[in-house]
């Protein structure tokens, strides 16, 4: 992969801008020491690593907009970082850039139930939120599976989705503020705690911009009110292509379930013997669907749920007894990729959507391919919206397993482009997905979205060599292409 | 003034660029139903979408339907009915607001207006279901975002950048959008004869419970006199809770809904429901704004407050001692009709936008304009006025995808 070349004025400045972040920031906020760099040189993609320039930890939002003015002064490039859990590089660090780690901005604001919103740092994690919450009989729904550690600032950055997405939607549906940044280190505020925007919708366009807009001090999300009932079947499959045309079936029912999730074989028996969900270890595919709402309905949609399921040539059925057992389906769901990591040295995963209908095709497509790379292939998915994660097994130890994971890896991503799906669903372009970007979007397409870029940091410092293949300068990006209003074709009917 | 009805998206790429290049700007529509909504758009070449009209790909199983701007959403609705799925956010026809008819609206007016209905709360805005775009800038380029499928992090959401824009950014040439199950029934509650202070109990009720209420409005007295649904006209001022969902579960949760309701003082008395047809109607009408008074009878002014939810019948309640109008009330608050009686001279206009939107702020919220006479929406912002760091920003927005400044020029912020 590689990055944009290091400006060698800012490599050899590296002492200069230390002292002057240390004016900055308390002295404990500037890591510039390697033994303490190493902490931050790589997120989640672990194949990637980068030794950053300097570690900046600012603490408010005052410090943050005096770091990023500072750099936007001296043309020093930022690369904001969660927890460092994006699967897709978007905390890489750059050699000539500062990484902005927002670890101190923790910490929630603002509860304010009558409004179901919660106020928080972007330090804050996922799961403070619910926790913080979960008393009074609330929760956060977007539940990506890092939500231990992951936090929000991050969550929005990458628009991070979950298990339940289907029903709740991505961050962008539960996000309802934002106080960013800007390069020059000006604030705005996004949105509030009413419902719709007041002008352009910037906190949408911002939501899911991995870091290259601007720095989040500040986030009001939309909290639920915890459904009064939910229920969990496991349903075993004696093949992955019955198990697909069966969450086609539930959907074509008119049941939007709160989940529906799939793993195939290898997926399942990791998973179980890593967590002991109760799993039916010789099945082919197992579908994990949740049922939540009030309990009346719950009811209604459980009994359609176990017609389809056994209509669909399911080969075991079982519906959780208990809150207990209900979670217990989940902990192997969410404890997956961990237990797949026991069997392997290393994996990739992958985060491609594809349209429901094409799950069968694209799975056994992938299979052959897996073939072709001789590797092995454990999938794990939200089969309900379409979102794969197949992890490629690999050894990065083995000369030319990491390069054939890889070029398997875009085989899958440009299977899913080909069947009308797109290469992420919720884990980001970042570097790894970067230079695919073509096999989705036009020129045109990319040039659009940059030109947002252009508007939020014209100088091109916030993250660069993320998401876009190719960097145009913002005054190259902002010329007109007019020929004089001559038209392309004026022979045909147009108007 | 020149009319260009593109056929294509082709067609629609070089009326854009020859525009440019014209230095000609462009007043954009769609069916023509929202002329009154935003600042009047003086242009010199109006372009039409409603050639770009038909459902170009809807499977039913994968939940989502691609559509041409101009696609009138009476079409897409039928389409929709015939498959048991309905769009989730409500788009609510604004055209009888600004004097058209009913039921000329597009799909592509919908989402640049951003427009959501009842639901919203709930199910989330049109934004929340808008899955990919595609249109053509200010710079007379063609350009795609987004997808159909419902999970898609793939490049910048351009799609909720343009949702919502005016046509000041883009104009969308066709639009994919989530559709959703139709629920199987429909019951709306009505509690008659409240006032505010017992709308925000109820709605603070009903939202601190398990019922998966899908609506809630509170239309005060006069407001519900104008309804065309009968309970509602003689009911001296009613509270609308609405459920929808499989036909056993919507009674169980009437019935617990109701005696809690009962139970915890919120509410006493009479109790009426709606059945699916009048319940339709009657969430239309909150929706467009039908219960408000007419142009020149207490109704010269319309504006639609957002506001958090909580605080929405208090700050109301507030805005009425001051200024006076009628108030209709949606979205367990968050959404305030209100119509206020013209002040007569453009300065007391001025005044009483100045002083309507301090206290909308005071209580963090946003009000636009949504009916005025144009000389007015020409001086009175109509769009709340933004700080000067976000306004610097969105004009940068603007410059860059509309550098001349050719489409729908000042529709939202003046200069812009």
């Amino acid at each position: 992969m590689e990055m944009p070349a290091p400006d060698q004025r800012t490599l050899s400045r590296r002492r200069e801008i230390a002292r002057a972040l240390r004016r900055l920031l308390p002295p404990d906020a500037v890591i510039d020491r390697a033994a303490e760099l190493s902490a931050y040189e790589s997120d989640g993609l672990t194949a990637y690593r980068q030794t950053p320039l300097i570690t900046v930890l600012p603490a408010n939002r005052d410090e943050v907009a005096a770091v990023l003015r500072y750099c936007a002064e001296e043309g020093i490039k930022i690369v904001p970082r969660g927890a460092g859990t994006s699967l897709s590089g978007g905390a890489l660090p750059l050699a000539d850039g500062i990484t902005l780690g927002l670890a101190r901005l923790k910490g929630i604001s603002g509860i304010d139930l009558a409004n179901r919103t919660v106020t928080c740092g972007p330090g804050t994690t996922n799961l403070a939120i619910s926790e913080a919450v979960a008393a009074d009989g609330y929760y956060y729904a977007p539940d990506p599976s890092s939500q231990v550690a992951c936090t929000i600032g991050g969550n929005v950055a990458e628009n991070a989705g979950g298990v339940h997405c289907l029903k709740y939607g991505l961050t962008t549906n539960n996000l309802l503020g934002l106080e960013l940044v800007l390069m020059g280190g000006e604030a705005v505020r996004l949105g509030g705690k009413r419902l719709d925007a007041a002008g352009l919708d910037l906190l949408g366009a911002v939501t899911g911009s991995e870091g290259l807009l601007g720095v989040i001090t500040e986030v009001t999300v939309r909290v639920l009110r915890k459904p009064e009932c939910a229920a969990a079947f496991l349903a075993g499959f004696g093949a992955v292509e019955d198990a697909a045309r069966c969450v086609g079936s539930v959907i074509a029912a008119g049941i939007i379930p709160a989940g529906m999730e799939m793993m195939d074989g290898p997926a399942i028996r990791a998973a179980e013997d890593f967590i002991g969900a109760g799993y039916p270890t010789d099945a082919e595919a197992l579908l994990i669907i949740e049922a939540d709402g009030p309990a009346p309905e719950v009811a209604a949609a459980s009994a359609r749920i176990e017609e389809i399921v056994r209509a669909c040539g399911a080969t075991s059925f079982r519906a959780s007894a208990s809150e207990a057992e209900r979670l217990a389906f989940w902990a192997g769901r969410k404890a997956a990729f961990p237990a797949v990591g026991r069997i392997t040295p290393d994996y990739y995963c992958m985060d491609g959507t594809i349209p429901r209908g094409s799950l069968p095709r694209v799975l056994a497509r992938i299979s052959e391919l897996a073939a072709h790379y001789r590797l092995a292939v454990a999938n794990v998915f939200h089969a309900g919206d379409g979102n794969l994660h197949p992890l490629i097994l690999y050894d990065a130890n083995a000369p030319g397993e990491l390069e054939r994971a890889e070029s398997l890896g875009a085989d899958i991503l440009r299977l899913c482009v080909e069947v009308g799906g797109v290469l992420t669903g919720e884990h980001g372009v970042g570097v790894e997905k970067r230079d695919l970007m073509a096999e989705v979007f036009s020129d045109d397409d990319l040039k659009h979205q940059q030109r947002l870029k252009c508007a939020f940091d014209p100088d091109g410092l916030l993250n660069p060599g993320k998401v876009f293949p190719t960097l145009h300068r913002c005054a190259e990006l902002g010329r007109l292409h007019v020929h004089a209003g001559r038209l392309p074709h004026p022979d045909i009917e147009r108007f | 003034m020149t009319l260009i009805e593109p056929i294509d998206e082709a067609a629609l790429r070089d009326a854009i660029a020859e525009a440019v290049a014209a230095r000609c700007t462009l007043a954009i529509e769609g069916g023509g139903t929202k002329r009154g909504l935003g600042r009047p758009v003086v242009a010199d070449r109006q372009l039409s979408l409603a050639r770009l009209s038909g459902i170009t790909h809807y499977e039913p199983h994968e939940l989502v339907l691609e559509a041409g701007a101009g696609t009138p959403l009476a079409e897409i609705e039928a389409a929709l009915a015939a498959e048991r799925q309905q769009l989730a956010f409500e788009p609510p026809d604004l055209g009888p607001l600004y004097g058209a008819p009913p039921g000329r609206r597009t799909i592509g007016g919908a989402i640049a207006c951003n427009l959501s209905g009842a639901r919203r709360p709930y199910a989330g805005a049109a934004r929340d279901h808008v899955l990919g775009i595609r249109a053509v800038s200010g710079r007379g380029e063609a350009f795609a975002s987004g997808g159909r499928v419902v999970k898609n992090v793939t490049g910048y959401d351009m799609s909720k950048l343009l949702t919502g824009s005016f046509g000041t950014l883009a104009v969308l040439s066709r639009v994919t959008v989530k559709v959703l199950p139709r629920p199987e029934a429909v019951r709306t509650a009505l509690f008659p004869g409240a006032d505010a202070a017992r709308a925000a109990a109820i709605f603070a009720h009903a939202g601190s419970g398990c019922w998966e209420v899908s609506a809630a409005a509170f239309v005060p007295g006069a407001a519900a006199g104008r309804s065309g649904v009968d309970f509602v006209a003689t009911s001296n001022g009613v509270v609308a809770l609405r459920l929808e969902g499989s036909r056993e579960g919507v009674m169980a949760r009437l019935r617990a809904l109701r005696n809690s309701l009962a139970t915890g003082g919120a509410t006493g008395g009479a109790t009426e429901e709606l059945h699916t047809a009048r319940s339709l109607v009657f969430w239309a009408e909150v929706a467009s704004g039908a219960l408000l008074p007419a142009n020149g009878a207490g109704g010269d002014m319309i504006w639609r407050l957002s506001l958090p939810p909580s605080r929405g019948p208090a700050a109301a309640a507030r805005i009425g001692e001051i200024l006076g109008g009628e108030a209709v009330f949606d979205w367990s608050g968050g959404l305030v009709w209100l119509a206020l009686p013209g002040p007569g001279s453009l300065e007391a206009v001025q005044g009483q936008a100045r002083r309507l939107r301090s206290l909308v702020e005071e209580h963090e919220g946003h009000a636009t304009l949504m009916r005025a006479p144009e000389a007015w929406r020409e001086d009175v912002p109509v769009f709340q006025p933004e700080a000067p760091a976000l306004a610097r920003l969105t004009r940068r927005v603007k410059e860059n995808f509309d550098p001349l400044g050719v489409l729908n020029p000042g529709r939202m912020f003046e200069g812009l």
